[in-house]
């Protein structure tokens, strides 16, 4: 009897700490993201996305710039670096296991994940900057998909030495030789865990500031050639919370509060189309369009 | 050692065999013949080689590193060794069935269909082959209407028949099952072992089991291994009534294993 309610204390216990622990961190998050909506609220809207900005001091205008060549940026990141880490992922799994030297390279690629991303900036800039001449937007995408390169390999690889050895056997069995094995048989099995590890990485790159301010820098003015200056969201909002203008801090906040939303939409949609609920992400928007008209 | 049966036609014979994982000597100098169109059951305690043994006849065990064979193994009186041999061609021929099911992530149809794919076969023959394959497996009447389905919504004892109609759409010459029936309710082991018996009208079996009543029940012919050894094959009958060796005698009777 005596043990049972030392157990039952204990259970106890354990259950309050861990429960205690869970709000404390959530507690925070909520703490960010509750002052990114108070804060961001002011300047959020189409404007801030589609409006040029005003010469320094005048108030009003948005940071069109900014927007168009983070997309640019990020989406050309995301071309370059995706298949890589992929590629690489698989290898590390389907092809490297017996290879002293790919298990090394693995483990490189564990602590490259969490490399400082100013090392990537400046990485780049040795390479594509100095070159070159002068900052460039093409050198700020490079540098992204640097970063995002060992996120998406490290996820891929780990995704795919859960699927059950057993199931490769058995697709050998069937006279598969190892590329339709993977391609057909291992991936799909991987496929929703791939597809977070894709998420994470683009997720990742989209907030980074560092490696962008060795590489594509900065421009007032809007560009859309990959050889020159870029804007991008992170980079301004940088700019614009050191700078003097009141307006500015409220634009920057407001900023981030739609990168914020940019995420959070990509990863509803990725969750949505990972579980089967949509399987055409545009076919999906057209029939809702549709259905509210 | 070893009982030869006169008059029946060999589609596989295990010379001399001896396998090593690296350095730990897992098979021993295994002779046995596997008749055609006949049911070989391997029995014997955990750790004995039946599966070893199993997976050589497919070379499974090529796919991990530092595995080695020695000796021979025939099929149609060919080496499976020979450098000619092409892998992927022997493992058409000699198909496998796991312990687990293992269907693949994609549709009932798109599970039996994998294999016929691979071979070239398309369009309304390779609608044909899988309907035949899934009838054969006895498994048609429960998914016709539901084949776009996934495969993991059939209950454990239909994705083992799925694993079964794929392996024979190919149809392979000879299929090996490694306790196929080890993760099924009674129910479904019972419909597996009505389905290998009648497998055999065409295709030579080689069934690895824990159960020696199933051995018992379905096997042809039985092959009794203990510590990397054959120790007694023959005629099914003969081993679970009057074997020649006192081991075999005292595993049957549940003296050990």
């Amino acid at each position: 009897m005596k043990l049972k309610t030392y157990r039952k204390i204990v259970n106890w216990t354990m259950l309050s700490i861990a429960s205690l622990m869970a709000v404390y961190g959530i507690f925070w998050l909520f703490w960010i993201l509750g002052s990114l909506l108070i804060n961001g609220f002011k300047y959020f809207g189409p404007e801030l996305i589609y409006l040029d900005p005003t010469p320094a001091g005048v108030e009003g205008g948005g940071l069109r710039p900014a927007f168009v060549g983070h997309f640019i940026i990020a989406t050309l990141a995301t071309i370059l670096g995706v298949p890589i880490g992929l590629m690489a992922g698989i290898y590390f799994s389907e092809y490297g296991q017996n290879s002293k030297f790919f298990r090394v390279l693995r483990n490189i690629t564990d602590i490259m994940v969490s490399t400082p991303s100013i090392i990537m900036g400046a990485v780049v800039y040795a390479i594509l900057v100095k070159p070159i001449g002068h900052f460039n937007g093409l050198s700020g995408a490079v540098a992204l998909a640097l970063l995002m390169v060992p996120v998406i390999a490290v996820t891929t690889d780990e995704m795919l030495k859960l699927v059950p050895q057993q199931m490769r056997e058995a697709a050998y069995a069937l006279g598969a030789y190892k590329w339709q094995m993977i391609k057909s048989v291992v991936i799909r099995a991987a496929k929703v865990g791939i597809l977070t590890g894709v998420i994470l990485g683009v997720a990742r790159i989209s907030g980074e500031t560092a490696p962008l301010l060795f590489t594509a820098f900065n421009n007032a003015y809007l560009n859309l050639n990959l050889m020159k200056p870029m804007s991008s969201i992170t980079v301004t909002v940088f700019n614009y919370v050191m700078g003097p203008y009141h307006y500015w801090h409220e634009q920057a906040w407001a900023a981030s509060l739609i990168l914020t939303l940019g995420v959070l939409v990509l990863s509803i949609v990725a969750r949505l189309v990972l579980h089967g609920k949509i399987t055409n992400p545009l076919a999906y928007m057209f029939r809702r369009i549709r259905k509210e008209a | 050692m070893v009982e030869t049966i006169v008059g029946l036609k060999k589609r596989m014979e295990i010379i001399n065999l001896n396998f090593y994982y690296g350095n730990n000597h897992a098979l021993k100098n295994i002779n046995m013949p596997i008749y055609d169109k006949k049911i070989t059951a391997l029995i014997g305690p955990s750790g004995c080689g039946k599966t070893t043994l199993l997976r050589c006849l497919n070379r499974m065990h090529d796919l991990y590193p530092n595995n080695r064979y020695e000796g021979d193994i025939l099929l149609d009186g060919t080496s499976i060794f020979d450098k000619s041999v092409d892998l992927i061609e022997l493992r058409s021929k000699v198909g496998m069935v796991f312990q687990k099911p293992t269907p693949f992530p994609m549709s009932i149809f798109d599970n039996v269909a994998f294999g016929l794919k691979l071979k070239g076969i398309r369009g309304s023959e390779l609608k044909d082959r899988v309907e035949k394959a899934l009838k054969d497996a006895a498994l048609w009447d429960e998914v016709k209407d539901r084949l776009k389905e996934s495969a993991f919504s059939l209950s454990g004892g239909q994705q083992q028949r799925l694993c079964i109609a794929r392996s024979i759409a190919v149809e392979p010459e000879v299929v090996l099952f490694d306790e196929p029936t080890s993760a099924l309710d009674p129910i479904s082991t019972a419909k597996i072992e009505e389905l290998i018996v009648e497998l055999k009208k065409t295709i030579t079996i080689v069934i690895v089991t824990h159960n020696m009543q199933q051995a018992a029940r379905i096997s042809d012919y039985t092959a009794f291994m203990y510590l990397g050894e054959l120790v007694e094959f023959g005629h099914t009958e003969k081993i679970f009534t009057k074997p020649d060796k006192k081991l075999t005698e005292d595993y049957i009777t549940g003296r050990f294993g």
